[in-house]
């Protein structure tokens, strides 16, 4: 298991490396931070230059992407461009509003999509089944932004009811929460489904009903944890869409987290933020997918002892 | 729905009045695609306390449906209970009718009343809780224990059923256990709570024959102990004889017969049962005979029997040159490597394994799981490379052939699989699966002349030129079987390997194959490899046989050398283990106990390689300085 782990974790080294190079590459062709920091017209040449001095940006980009290196290995993540507050900090602000809203909306997704899957799995074919099959196609069917302006124009504005955008409070959560989890359970009652049909057919499952067991007991201790491998990678990967898709849902309900940081910064061309933002959600999603694959250890034992 | 005693029920004067289990009329149906298909049809049967009865029949016969209604466990594949009764007597007087009795009802008769034991012991067990967690769910759901009395009990029951370390397996998972072990904890499973009535649906047909002989044993004990009724779902007539009181054979979903176990074996009456019992293999049939035998093979036929095939010796041998010499054959896999990739263990599959074939003979390899067997029909046919050892075809060293040369010995040696299913391509036609090798060799040239050839090759097997348009889907597991055979006759081999090629038929089919595949050797001249596990078709088939044990040959004689006068142990313990199809016979057998150890071993633990001995001309057996692990 140690060694396992040691193998992921230089397999995060690479991944963080190739994710941060590309990034400080690709914003470095995108336009320049001086221009954008003084607004365009009443600066001369001399002006943007010594800004760009200060902010080390002459410099070559090989040199500039090993000093933000070896900043990491020290956990600074230097200053903001716009107003120097340290990157470090800003994340530290941005990072827990994010992780609560994609923890959140997962969890509401799984809290629908698996008594959803496992029942259609158990109806297999027939007319619960089909409902909720073709619900789930239209769940699938829906962009996440158009969902997101859809709820604030109608639970916000028509009805009043809850807050249109920013975090505060609990009642914050529901909509943003929702937007995600809808998308999500889409995909998740298809897959529970699936794999619930497939561990349903296994015999030992005849065996458990053959004991007397309950049908619930059967269901959801017997076949779900054995339906759960495929489910657990899914969400593994789907993290990684999640923080992808969080970006425009923070930005219709003015979420305060990542995704409006990161968004913020490509716009300012604020390479430092940019830079720290990424690294720490691919950070995340390389750590996710180590939980997940402990998580298989635990819920199989047969990985376990691989 | 009505639960509880029934004392309206039309059937219940007549019969079964002491009777645990009284099937009346049972009929099963399944909703497909076509319609409602009938499973089973207007089946009865009783199940006297304390005795075995045993429901036979061939794949499709409606056997297993019949022993899943019985809980009304069809409810869950999609049957459905068309009429009858299953009247259930768990004490006196009371009779329930579980074809119509509630679901609350039926959850408290299943596992504490009537328990099952299934066919699979490898998926039987829920692969992510512990053995203890399984057995004891099961006391603490009808007994109302608390974990750990449940836990004490299950083990209790472990030691019950002759499984060592009881402790420490209520801590294991089903997947570190072998398929032996894991059918042991099934039944311990069934027998929790002391059932009335166990059903066991094909409980052993899975498992090598000495574990078989084991299992059988147990239950056998476990009922005389406990009282407990038992349902003996089978195909092999041979666990009937052992096992059975009474015998109810079935056939296309009807009970065509029922009558107590010598009298089926002694004067079958219908044409189905006699049919049955012609094919059955029976050890020790060519006692005193030294050449395998082709006999007639009854076949039932528009629901008459026929007798089918003809009686002859096997006379096909040719001993001045051999077609194929394996000397010292080694084959290892490596298994487990360390976190820098060097190799940690090793699977010792065949180690310094020597056999001749002759032209015209069939050398039968037996042996149980792990043996090595198949390792050498895979070895010789290219699909596994060697470790060390030269094999020579036709007086030529392998190693030293050039790869079109290599290409041609495909070509020569052909290989027929266990699952004739899975070894064709359900996409294309069977004309073009067997034509497949003919184009791959390059063998005839021109559209029309190989299906000519293909058609050919369908009557040779027994089939029809037309079939060469159909699918593999649109036959049946027997005539599956006999496209791969055509198949492997396409290229025109002189030597085939069968592995386990006739094991998954049914008894009747797999007689015809039999009979098939010897006719072809006399007409083609074709050498055999045979590998198998079934002793009573080995006895049939073959001219010599060599007992694999753990990667070596123990014993290699010809047939009637090995079967009538064995000499190593394991040997004997595979012999004796093999259940005969003879309710007369003595049922009281030596125990037989251990498992098969595992050819896996730690790098640089290398195996002893057995000496072997001539006893008598050409029958050599490995020298055993001490008694083999395992065999008793």
């Amino acid at each position: 298991m140690a060694g396992f782990i040691l193998k992921r974790l230089l397999q995060a080294i690479f991944v963080i490396l190739a994710v941060t190079l590309i990034v400080s590459f690709a914003i470095r062709l995108s336009g320049d931070p001086a221009i954008m920091l003084t607004g365009a017209g009443s600066v001369t040449e001399k002006d943007l230059e010594n800004i760009r001095q200060a902010l080390g940006l002459n410099r070559p980009f090989l040199v500039q992407y090993l000093e933000f290196l070896s900043g990491i290995a020290r956990g600074d993540f230097g200053r903001s461009f716009m107003g120097g507050t340290p990157v470090s900090l800003l994340i530290s602000k941005a990072l827990p509003s994010t992780l609560l809203l994609a923890f959140a909306s997962l969890a509401v997704s799984i809290a629908i999509s698996v008594p959803l899957g496992v029942y259609a799995a158990v109806k297999r074919g027939k007319w619960p089944d089909q409902v909720i099959r073709v619900l789930s196609l239209v769940g699938l069917s829906f962009p996440n932004f158009w969902l997101a302006i859809m709820m604030v124009l109608f639970f916000s504005i028509t009805l009043g009811l809850l807050p249109p955008s920013g975090m505060e409070g609990p009642e914050s959560f529901i909509m943003p929460a929702l937007t995600m989890a809808i998308i999500l359970t889409a995909t998740n009652v298809r897959l529970v489904r699936t794999s619930m049909l497939e561990t349903l057919s296994q015999q030992y499952i005849m065996v458990a009903r053959s004991k007397g067991l309950r049908d619930r007991v059967v269901l959801y201790k017997h076949a779900l944890r054995n339906s759960a491998i495929p489910l657990v990678t899914y969400i593994g990967l789907q993290f990684g869409s999640l923080i992808g898709g969080i970006v425009i849902v923070e930005r219709v309900f003015n979420w305060p987290g990542m995704g409006t940081l990161a968004f913020d910064a490509i716009s300012a061309r604020d390479y430092p933020v940019l830079q720290g933002s990424i690294t720490v959600l691919a950070l995340f999603i390389v750590l996710i997918n180590l939980v997940v694959d402990i998580a298989y250890g635990l819920i199989d034992p047969r990985i376990r002892t691989e | 729905m009505s639960d509880g005693p029934i004392s309206t029920s039309p059937y219940l004067p007549q019969k079964g009045a002491g009777a645990l289990l009284s099937v009346r009329g049972l009929s099963v149906e399944f909703g497909t695609q076509n319609g409602p298909f009938k499973a089973v049809k207007d089946v009865s049967f009783d199940v006297e306390p304390g005795k075995t009865l045993a429901i036979v029949g061939e794949s499709g016969s409606g056997k297993s449906v019949t022993s899943l209604a019985i809980m009304r466990l069809t409810d869950y594949t999609g049957g459905r209970i068309v009429g009858g009764e299953i009247l259930f007597r768990p004490a006196a007087g009371e009779a329930i009718d579980l074809a119509r009795a509630s679901d609350d009802r039926l959850r408290q008769i299943r596992g504490k009343d009537i328990a099952m034991i299934f066919q699979e012991p490898m998926t039987s067990l829920n692969p992510v809780f512990t053995i203890g967690n399984q057995i004891a769910e099961t006391l603490m759901l009808h007994e109302g224990l608390g974990a750990r009395q449940a836990l004490s009990r299950a083990r209790d029951l472990l030691q019950k059923v002759r499984l060592p370390d009881a402790e420490r397996l209520l801590e294991r998972y089903p997947h570190q256990l072998s398929g032996g072990m894991r059918q042991r904890v099934m039944i311990a499973m069934a027998l929790a709570c002391r059932p009335k009535l166990l059903i066991a649906d094909e409980p052993t047909t899975a498992l090598d024959v000495t574990i078989q002989a084991q299992i059988l044993n147990i239950v056998r004990d476990l009922q005389s102990e406990m009282g407990t009724s038992v349902i003996f779902i089978t195909h092999d007539m041979g666990v009937v004889a052992e096992m059975a009181d009474d015998v109810v054979v079935m056939w296309k979903g009807e009970k065509v017969e029922q009558a107590p176990v010598r009298e089926i074996f002694a004067a079958p009456k219908h044409p189905y049962t006699r049919a049955l019992l012609s094919a059955v293999p029976r050890l020790g049939s060519l006692t005193g005979q030294s050449l395998p035998k082709r006999t007639p093979v009854t076949v039932i036929e528009n629901g008459e029997p026929k007798l089918v095939g003809e009686t002859r010796e096997q006379d096909t041998a040719r001993y001045d040159k051999p077609l194929l010499q394996v000397e010292n054959l080694t084959t290892r896999f490596d298994v487990g490597k360390t976190f820098f990739g060097r190799v940690t263990h090793r699977v010792h599959a065949v180690e310094e394994v020597s056999f001749d074939i002759y032209p015209g003979e069939t050398l039968a390899l037996v042996g149980e799981s792990g043996s090595g067997k198949s390792t050498i029909g895979r070895t010789l046919q290219q699909l596994v490379e060697p470790t060390g050892g030269t094999v020579r075809f036709a007086g030529r060293d392998m190693a030293a052939m050039s790869s079109s040369d290599r290409r041609k010995l495909r070509q020569e040696i052909q290989y027929i699989f266990q699952d004739p299913f899975a070894s064709l391509d359900p996409r294309h036609t069977v004309g073009y699966s067997i034509a497949e090798p003919i184009v791959v060799h390059d063998l005839i040239q021109g559209r029309a002349s190989i299906d000519r050839r293909v058609h050919e090759l369908l009557e040779q097997v027994g089939l029809k030129p037309e079939h060469a348009k159909r699918y593999p889907h649109e036959f049946s597991g027997g005539q599956r079987q006999r496209v791969c055979i055509a198949r492997a006759l396409a290229s025109d081999p002189k030597l085939i390997i069968a592995d386990e090629s006739v094991s998954a038929l049914d008894v009747s089919i797999q007689a015809q194959i039999v009979n098939l595949l010897m006719e072809l050797q006399e007409k083609r001249h074709l050498s055999y490899l045979f590998i198998t596990h079934d002793m009573a078709v080995v006895e049939k088939i073959s001219h010599r046989v060599a007992v694999m044990y753990l990667g070596q040959i123990v014993e290699i004689g010809t047939r009637q050398a090995v079967f009538e006068n064995p000499q190593h142990s394991y040997t004997r313990k595979l012999l004796s283990a093999v259940p005969i199809a003879d309710p007369q016979r003595e049922r009281a057998k030596t125990r037989i106990d251990g498992e098969i150890p595992s050819p896996v071993r730690a790098v640089g633990q290398e195996p002893a390689i057995h000496r072997m001995r001539e006893v008598e001309p050409g029958h050599w057996v490995a020298i055993e300085s001490e008694p083999l692990q395992g065999a008793a």
